[in-house]
């Protein structure tokens, strides 16, 4: 195994928030003083709540029983022929509800209930985290409204059938450009307006401090298993890589968490190209934003030169978030992660791939991440872990129209 | 240049004998060259203080009319810098004290300190940035308004607690913007015993700063029942409806009919 990177001196070396609420440079909590009295109860009982050992056993065993973990990791033989390095899949895809989302719901849920909230709300843009909010309040018993973009409403009719099947009611949000960051503009708004009852589950590292540590912290029971698994097959913890895509960073920050500070393992971290960089239309935030404000984090954001939040585009609707959380910016910024950008093509190319090779339907977001192995090379002993962070079910319609199936 | 302390507008019109009527509009709405003439028409009309929206793509803070007017506003291709140079002048015509109230990210990206300078140079007398937290601002930006000498306005809502509100207090050199509600602008109709008992409860902590109602006040009965409590009181979603109705040449009626007891 090998050093991956050179890491720039000057910047912090620390890849864990601090007690400010920042990584680096990036991250705090830049809200309204409305939202204060919320966010600051959340900061300050958080870890003190997950620390409990209650909480760890409730937590622990709902990921057992009721989210199926811990989810395989997979000598992807096939695809390692092809590329000749050792490709492993974490499989995420084989979560209950179909995507690492619910790891983030299940101890949000648990959170909100020690908490004493009794109304939950949520933002969604593909649906997938409306669809593991409203299943863990129906598990939990507790009110449920997802705030979704008007346009996505139309676009994603299964998510919003099953949500509201999981008794969820879905609010469209008629705001701005009517997508996921309007949506989350109306999940504030909305905490704005009942700040009493109400906890919001973000559903991604994003938001003000303390959600992007909190949901890193829920989510990292992904390389936590996979530092375990990795050993019964390696023989080693680490592995020479790991990839994951990155719309929000949640699934990413759960897959590198356990290694932000293994120097020698490398992290690779995949956006959406979109259409191509220049394009226009695109959501590959690392390489087309600038620092700014994006919903109480400053983190790395695609804006007009005038400061104006501007719409992304990706045929994943998942990766179709117009900033990155601040971890992700500040691993960015320190060198600390190396950023690959992925046009829709690649990406639909190399989900079909998976399908013919393993017999893997894997969501569009996850074949981002597999797309890199076309252009970014590895050695053949090379141990290179993918999140596989969802499955393709929600993508039917994608890819049917895609490849005129 | 150097700066030295002079009484700012806001604080010498805080030191009037008198309940304040303060307006706050979107800047490049109705229409994007609508910004000079509706100052002129706002002190014409013996408004107190203005707050000058910077439309936002993303304001998280308001209802509805703020939220359209601001898009309007984008549309009609009003920016930072347009805004800048349309007030270049105001001061010629337009004495009362000029607020401008946006969101921290359009600011961040101007600069934060050639913000504040462009302020200075116009006249502007103070920023309201609901996003711009307490302790970033002390730790980080604090000086830098000192030295333009814009005074900076925090909120406070029904929720924050009395240790905040005096952290406030002492942070704030004119006046604490009191939210109303727990809500986002534009979404009261009337206010209620629990408002009434959130006012006096204000009222009765003898802060050093005076305290100017904000949201939910859309007439002249809401505007009484604010300034029995307070110094004064901001009417924003109310005015840009009536702007989006009548115009530039409803402000008069409009604001008269606010000050009719
Ligand atoms: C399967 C899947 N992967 C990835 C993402 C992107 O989110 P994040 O970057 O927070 O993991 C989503 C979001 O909806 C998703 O559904």
């Amino acid at each position: 195994m090998k050093l991956n990177k050179q890491i720039p001196s000057a910047v912090s070396r620390n890849y864990n928030v601090n007690e400010k609420g920042y990584y680096g440079d990036f991250g705090g909590a830049y809200i309204p003083e409305m939202l204060y009295p919320n966010v600051e109860e959340l900061r300050q009982n958080y870890l003190k709540i997950m620390a409990e050992e209650s909480f760890q056993k409730e937590f622990r065993q709902l990921l057992k029983d009721y989210v199926g973990r811990p989810t395989p990791l997979y000598f992807a033989k096939r695809l390692s022929e092809k590329y000749s390095t050792k490709i492993y899949l974490k499989r995420e895809d084989l979560c209950h509800t179909g995507a690492h989302k619910v790891n983030n719901t299940i101890g949000q849920i648990l959170m909100a209930k020690r908490l004493g909230k009794t109304r939950i709300i949520a933002e969604t843009g593909a649906g997938q985290h409306g669809v593991a909010t409203a299943t863990v309040c129906a598990l939990m018993g507790l009110e449920c409204i997802v705030f979704m973009g008007e346009i996505d409403i139309k676009r994603q009719a299964p998510n919003v059938a099953r949500m509201k099947m999981l008794g969820a009611k879905v609010v469209p949000a008629t705001s701005g450009s009517k997508t996921l960051k309007d949506a989350t503009n109306e999940a504030i708004r909305d905490w704005i307006n009942n700040p009493l009852d109400t906890h919001y589950i973000i559903g991604s590292v994003v938001g003000p401090h303390p959600y992007p540590d909190m949901v890193a912290r829920f989510q990292s029971v992904i390389s936590e298993e996979i530092k375990t698994q990795l050993k019964e097959k390696e023989g080693c913890e680490n592995p020479d890589f790991v990839v994951a895509c990155v719309g929000g960073g949640s699934n990413a920050a759960g897959a590198f968490y356990h290694y932000l500070n293994e120097p020698e393992v490398g992290i690779i971290a995949v956006e959406a190209a979109g259409k191509g960089i220049d394009s226009g239309e695109s959501a590959a935030t690392s390489v087309l934003g600038k620092v700014g404000i994006i919903h109480g984090s400053k983190t790395l954001l695609m804006q007009t030169a005038d400061g104006q939040i501007t719409e992304p585009y990706s045929i994943s609707a998942g990766l179709d978030y117009p900033g990155i959380g601040p971890m992700h910016a500040h691993l960015f910024a320190s060198g600390r992660g190396e950023f690959i950008s992925i046009t829709d093509d690649d990406a639909m190319k190399a989900g079909l791939e998976l399908c013919k090779f393993e017999g893997i339907i894997p969501a569009i977001e996850s074949s981002h991440a597999l797309a890199i192995f076309e252009t970014r090379k590895f050695k053949k002993d090379d141990v290179v872990v993918v999140n596989l962070s969802g499955r393709g079910d929600k993508d039917l319609d994608t890819y049917i129209k895609y490849f005129n199936l | 240049m150097s700066y030295f302390y002079i009484m700012n507008r806001i604080q010498s019109k805080l030191s009037e004998d008198k309940k304040l009527l303060s307006i706050y509009f979107t800047a490049g709405y109705p229409k994007v060259n609508d910004t000079v003439e509706i100052l002129q028409q706002l002190e014409k009309s013996g408004v107190d203080i203005v707050e000058i929206g910077l439309p936002f793509s993303d304001p998280l803070a308001d209802g509805h009319t703020i939220q359209a007017s601001s898009q309007t506003a984008l549309k009609n291709g009003m920016t930072t810098d347009l805004l800048f140079r349309q007030l270049k002048d105001i001061r010629k015509t337009v004495s009362m004290p000029l607020i401008l109230m946006g969101y921290f990210n359009p600011v961040l990206q101007f600069g934060v300190e050639n913000f504040c300078k462009k302020c200075a140079e116009i006249g502007i007398d103070g920023l309201i940035l609901p996003d711009l937290p307490l302790a970033e601002y002390e730790e980080h930006y604090a000086e830098i308004f000192r030295k333009y000498n814009l005074i900076n306005i925090f909120l406070i809502t029904p929720q924050t607690s009395e240790e905040r509100i005096r952290q406030i207090d002492a942070a704030s050199e004119g006046f604490i913007y009191m939210v109303s509600s727990a809500s986002v602008t534009g979404s009261s109709s009337g206010f209620g015993e629990e408002q009434e008992a959130y006012f006096k409860r204000i009222a009765s902590l003898s802060l050093k700063n005076p305290q100017i109602i904000g949201f939910g006040i859309n007439n002249s009965e809401t505007f009484q029942q604010a300034t029995k409590h307070a110094k004064g009181a901001i009417i924003g979603s109310a005015f840009i409806k009536m702007l989006s109705e009548e115009g530039i040449t409803g402000i008069s009626a409009f604001i008269s009919a606010i000050r009719k007891v």
